[in-house]
């Protein structure tokens, strides 16, 4: 008998070490998140993954799921929860969905769609963050950061060259690039990196390649991203 | 702490690194030492660190960036920081801040142009009972007057070095004003130890239980079946010793005093049972990272009781079985740490730390001091950790607990400062003695920090149990309005309140006092509190990164006489989200201050409504003023005002 | 639809800071313009010519704020109409006026005037002075509803109407929430 935890009532059974929302996924349960990726090492930084378990609330990429835990997840209370936190994420940086090439593909939007969010609602912040074009083949766009280090972990973890990191802190926490000049082009960077494969939002960009799939055949145009389907898709840009 | 000419930025960093063993564990301590030769963490310097320690640039400039006081920029030789708690406000460090700018024609937060001082501000530097107070290059000067800064002044402009200053501008107090159980103390050096040493060599029987007992005899097979290198060395003889030591300090009741109040001797068992991997060992973490705005406690115990501290760290790892220890130093009190160092340097000498302690072969324990560098979410103990692996100082997920993984994924107990010093007292006392103290759920002592008005700001221990109004009245406070008890992320008592009691039954402090008269504005208080929070947040997670920024926002908005009831509505929902979505502590109480103003001087908030309506929380007219410099209009279209009244709807 | 039969709403619709896309979109409805027009009559509009806003059971707004007409538009709306809606990207967060908060007003303006133009920039009083930075509308005054999308569809704009005349919680579905 396998173990198992309820979410929403719903019985999920469960591996010995697997994590909340590894469990959910593997059930055909959604969870909203934007900083975990199945392959990574979960981070459980941005808080959309959010559940109660057994009354206390914690990120359900990080906590492992126990035995009879009885988990919440889509209740209009977390919900609302995780649709201020996406608006603080649009807000804090310049996320101008019309003119990105991501808009459709992208986590962040398609996260704020399946959360019913209608308007950022707080004052925007505007940032001023420049773009990055310095690569010849890929461009970041700072503007479009959540910070869920997801490139900073592939790059480290999987391409094995640190190409990307975090520096400073609070609000002002940014993603930078490892060369003396600042510049993506004076890294060891290479477009088949891993790193250039995990932005759920559209810093990473790849040049000449904009706006290849037309509005409505875009992967978020066609189902939403609750919908499990897009789990199982590979991720390629 | 100048800069030494004689010296090459490879010289200076290639010898930082050789003295850290080229560890990039040690990063913020070599970032932090080089840092003190050449002023600032030039790109110069960061080529030199990367090539000396190997590791990608992005890992130095993540970790530089993080802290307040690692500057990748120039800030000038001298580097002047004013301690921005409220209590330094209210003792009107703004004007001596201004009056110092202006002296040196220098704009806060920018460098001088001729390169050579820059000054701002700081978050509490922990001399809240005799300032105002600033940080010049690491070493502070307390009781600021007009006086005093220009003649700051005038030195910095003949380029002195700050060694060469007058030496009464570095006399500090330690204002103990009421002693108890630990600062009555008068131990010898290496009285602790001796009496852990001789409960750990006890007949079992005699000091455990029949429940006990029973575990000690399980602990006592355990122990043998590890290898003689991860057993604790002093328990040799007697294998139970740690369990008996432990079971001393469950029995005392002891919790931790850093606030959150967890059973001591729960947590050590817990790191003491924790299972070793092969070239593991345990370790025993001292947080002196006292960054609660309002605390300076930890500075006195360190300053004048530092041997009790150091002995009660070396009990602990006696008990949980550890070798290595780490005083985890804020970098606001880098001065105290010649002091610490000579301390440790001496019980070296007195055979009290080091090989072979106090003669028993094999009993081993050091200590190293970890310098901070200006983040007060280090005092969370896994982000105490974090900095001392020389990261950036996040909070980790947890579970795993650093008693399980904690330094380098290896069990770690991680204690305040007074609780080390509580815990070698219980050694000599005994657990049962101490229990006694204090009240059923509180038992012991508790030192307080008090500043803010009264006559008599300092240090004060007590039995956990006093009432607020007692303390008020021992310190001199007069026409309180407001006590905040425990800092920022503690409590606001009024005057109705000051019957409550000091302890976790009621009012759970960890040292921080700050007494308000009648004559302080609330707001201003909260409003201190909220920015001190944003610019301490560390951007980990999104609800206490932006939500931060945002109340911090909303309460500049109404400070500036923008507020209506939308604004107080944004607070309670920013509040809700900021507790049940931050990843620590930190975004789980920022919004407190805010919270017990509105519940108790709701007038301070009301006094700012100046709308019914909702009003914007930019000033619109001055959104236009860029326009009418450039096109030299002043006519009546050339204004917008910010409130409007647009009567019913 | 059950609103009363006798007594229409008067809506008011304006474009700010934006490209009359949205309006644009409004007359996609189609044919069922003439099936609101059945619950509505329009006050001030690019449909009616109106010059002022005048009390209104709806008022739409399409556009950001980018100088101070806008503000005063705006609050013209906002006094007047029972229900504001920011309609479309550049209401909702600003939109593509808003591209321009990167740059300071001064680079703006002797971009434009003088470095293109050769000229000076203009300061006749008729013409309203740009703001500082570009801002959605529910920064200056209260909104109570938004419809995304740049343009946001006409089925969508036709939804939130439909429901808001139906006295229901206007709400999108995935295929009519968009934010481009």
């Amino acid at each position: 008998m396998a173990k198992t935890f309820t979410i929403d009532g719903k019985v999920v059974p469960f591996e010995e070490g697997e994590t909340i929302i590894q469990a959910a996924r593997k059930a055909g349960v959604y969870i909203p998140h934007l900083c975990y990726h199945p392959e990574f090492k979960p981070h459980g930084s941005c808080k959309l993954c959010t559940v109660k378990v057994n009354g206390w609330q914690t990120a359900s990429c990080t906590m492992r799921a126990g035995e009879n835990m009885v988990v919440e997840s889509n209740t209009d209370e977390l919900n609302s929860e995780r649709r201020t936190l996406t608006q603080m994420l649009f807000v804090e940086g310049n996320h101008f969905c019309p003119a990105c090439e991501r808009s459709g593909e992208c986590k962040l939007q398609a996260t704020a769609y399946d959360l019913g969010m209608m308007t950022p609602h707080f004052d925007h912040f505007f940032p001023n963050r420049a773009v990055d074009a310095s690569h010849p083949d890929w461009m970041l766009d700072f503007n479009r950061c959540i910070l869920c280090s997801l490139c900073v972990r592939a790059s480290r973890d999987v391409d094995s060259k640190n190409v990307f990191a975090l520096t400073e802190r609070g609000i002002k926490t940014k993603l930078i690039v490892n060369s003396k000049s600042g510049k993506l082009g004076d890294t060891n960077f290479s477009v088949t990196d891993k790193a250039a494969q995990v932005c759920p939002v559209g810093v990473h960009i790849r040049k000449r390649r904009g706006f290849a799939v037309p509005i409505g055949e875009r992967r978020y145009d066609k189902a939403p991203i609750s919908d499990l389907s897009h789990e199982a898709a590979v991720e390629v840009k | 702490m100048s800069n030494n000419q004689s010296e090459s930025v490879t010289d200076v960093v290639e010898r930082v690194v050789a003295k850290h063993g080229r560890d990039a564990t040690y990063m913020v301590q070599i970032l932090r030492e080089v840092q003190e030769v050449m002023d600032w963490i030039s790109p110069e310097v960061m080529d030199e660190l990367q090539a000396a320690l190997g590791v990608p640039r992005t890992k130095i400039e993540g970790v530089a960036g993080f802290y307040s006081f690692f500057y990748l920029e120039p800030r000038g030789r001298y580097r002047v920081l004013f301690s921005d708690n409220i209590t330094d406000r209210m003792l009107g460090n703004r004007v001596l801040l201004d009056r110092m700018c202006s002296n040196l024609w220098v704009e806060q937060g920018k460098l001088s142009e001729d390169g050579l001082v820059s000054v701002d501000t700081t978050s509490c530097t922990g001399f809240c009972d005799q300032g105002p107070a600033v940080l010049v290059n690491n070493v502070a000067i307390t009781h600021l007057t007009d006086e005093r800064i220009d003649q700051i002044c005038d030195l910095i402009r003949e380029q002195v070095p700050v060694v060469d200053w007058p030496t009464e501008f570095f006399e500090y107090q330690d204002n103990i004003r009421r002693k108890d159980l630990i600062l009555n103390s008068n131990i010898a050096p290496g009285e602790a130890i001796r009496a852990a040493r001789a409960r750990a060599m006890a007949p079992s029987a005699m000091s455990l239980g029949r429940g006990d007992h029973a575990r000690a005899e399980v602990e006592s097979l355990r122990m043998r079946a590890l290898s003689p290198v991860e057993c604790m060395p002093a328990t040799h003889e007697n294998p139970g010793g740690s369990v008996t030591l432990i079971s001393e300090m469950r029995r005392s009741n002891l919790r931790g005093r850093g606030g959150a109040g967890f059973i001591t001797g729960l947590k050590w068992e817990a790191c003491h049972n924790a299972p070793l991997k092969p070239g593991q060992q345990r370790f025993v973490v001292c947080n002196a990272d006292e960054g609660e705005p309002g605390t300076f406690k930890d500075r006195i115990l360190l300053n004048a009781y530092a041997d009790l501290v150091f002995e009660g760290m070396t009990v602990a790892a006696l008990a949980i079985g550890a070798r290595r220890g780490f005083l985890y130093l804020r970098g606001e009190y880098r001065h105290m740490k010649d002091h610490l160092e000579a301390v440790l340097s001496r019980r070296r000498e007195q055979n009290l730390l080091g090989e072979n302690i106090l003669g028993v072969q094999g009993s081993e324990f050091d200590i190293e001091i970890h310098l901070g560098a200006g983040a007060y979410v280090c005092g969370e103990e896994s982000a105490l950790i974090e900095s001392l692996e020389g990261k950036r100082g996040t909070p980790r997920n947890r579970p795993p607990f650093p008693v399980t993984h904690g330094y380098l994924d290896q069990p770690t107990i991680v204690n305040n400062v007074e609780t080390y010093a509580s815990a070698a007292l219980i050694m000599i006392m005994g657990g049962e003695a101490y229990s006694r103290l204090g009240t059923p759920k509180s038992a012991g002592t508790k030192i307080h920090s008090i500043s803010g008005d009264c006559e008599r700001p300092g240090i004060y221990e007590y039995p956990f149990g006093v009432s607020i109004a007692e303390m008020l009245e021992d310190c001199g406070a007069r026409n309180v309005q407001a006590v905040q008890i425990g800092g920022p992320s503690g409590v606001l008592l009024a005057p109705s309140e000051f019957d409550r009691r000091v302890g976790f039954e009621d009012v759970p402090t960890a040292g921080a006092f700050m007494v308000f008269n009648n004559g302080r504005d609330m707001f201003e208080v909260a409003k201190n509190f909220t920015h001190f929070f944003q610019h301490e947040s560390c951007g980990f997670c999104t609800p206490c990164r932006v939500g931060t920024s945002l109340l911090t926002n909303l309460m500049d908005k109404l400070d500036s006489g923008h507020g209506s009831p939308y604004d107080f509505n944004e607070i309670e929902k920013m509040n809700q989200l900021l507790l049940s979505m931050s990843h620590c502590g930190l975004g789980r109480t920022a919004c407190n201050p805010v919270l017990h103003t509105i519940a108790k001087f709701r007038h301070v908030f009301d006094k700012r409504l100046m709308s019914d309506d909702f009003v914007p929380a930019f000033d619109l007219d001055k959104a236009l003023a860029v326009a009418r410099q450039m096109t030299g209009r002043d006519d009546e279209g050339a204004h917008l005002k910010t409130m409007v009244s647009f009567g019913e709807h | 639809m059950n609103a009363p039969e006798k007594k229409k709403l008067r809506v008011a619709t304006c474009s700010l800071a934006g490209c009359f896309g949205c309006h644009m979109s409004l007359l996609d409805i189609d044919e069922r313009i003439l099936t609101l027009l059945e619950y509505v009559e329009f006050d001030r509009s690019p449909i009616t010519d109106i010059k002022h806003c005048g009390k209104c059971d709806i008022g739409i707004i399409e556009g950001g704020l980018c100088n101070a007409e806008n503000v005063h538009v705006l609050r013209e709306f906002r006094e007047n109409c029972s229900i504001l809606i920011a309609m479309g990207a550049c209401a909702v967060n600003g939109g593509l006026p808003a591209q321009r908060n990167s740059l300071s007003l001064p680079e703006i303006l002797e971009e434009v005037y003088c470095s293109m133009a050769n000229g000076i920039i203009p300061n006749d009083p008729e013409l309203p002075l740009p703001l500082n930075k570009v801002h959605p509308i529910h920064e200056v005054v209260k909104v109570d509803y938004f419809i995304p999308g740049c343009p946001p569809s006409g089925d969508a704009i036709w939804k939130v109407l439909t429901d808001l005349l139906a006295g229901k919680q206007p709400e999108l579905s995935h295929e009519l929430l968009h934010y481009d």
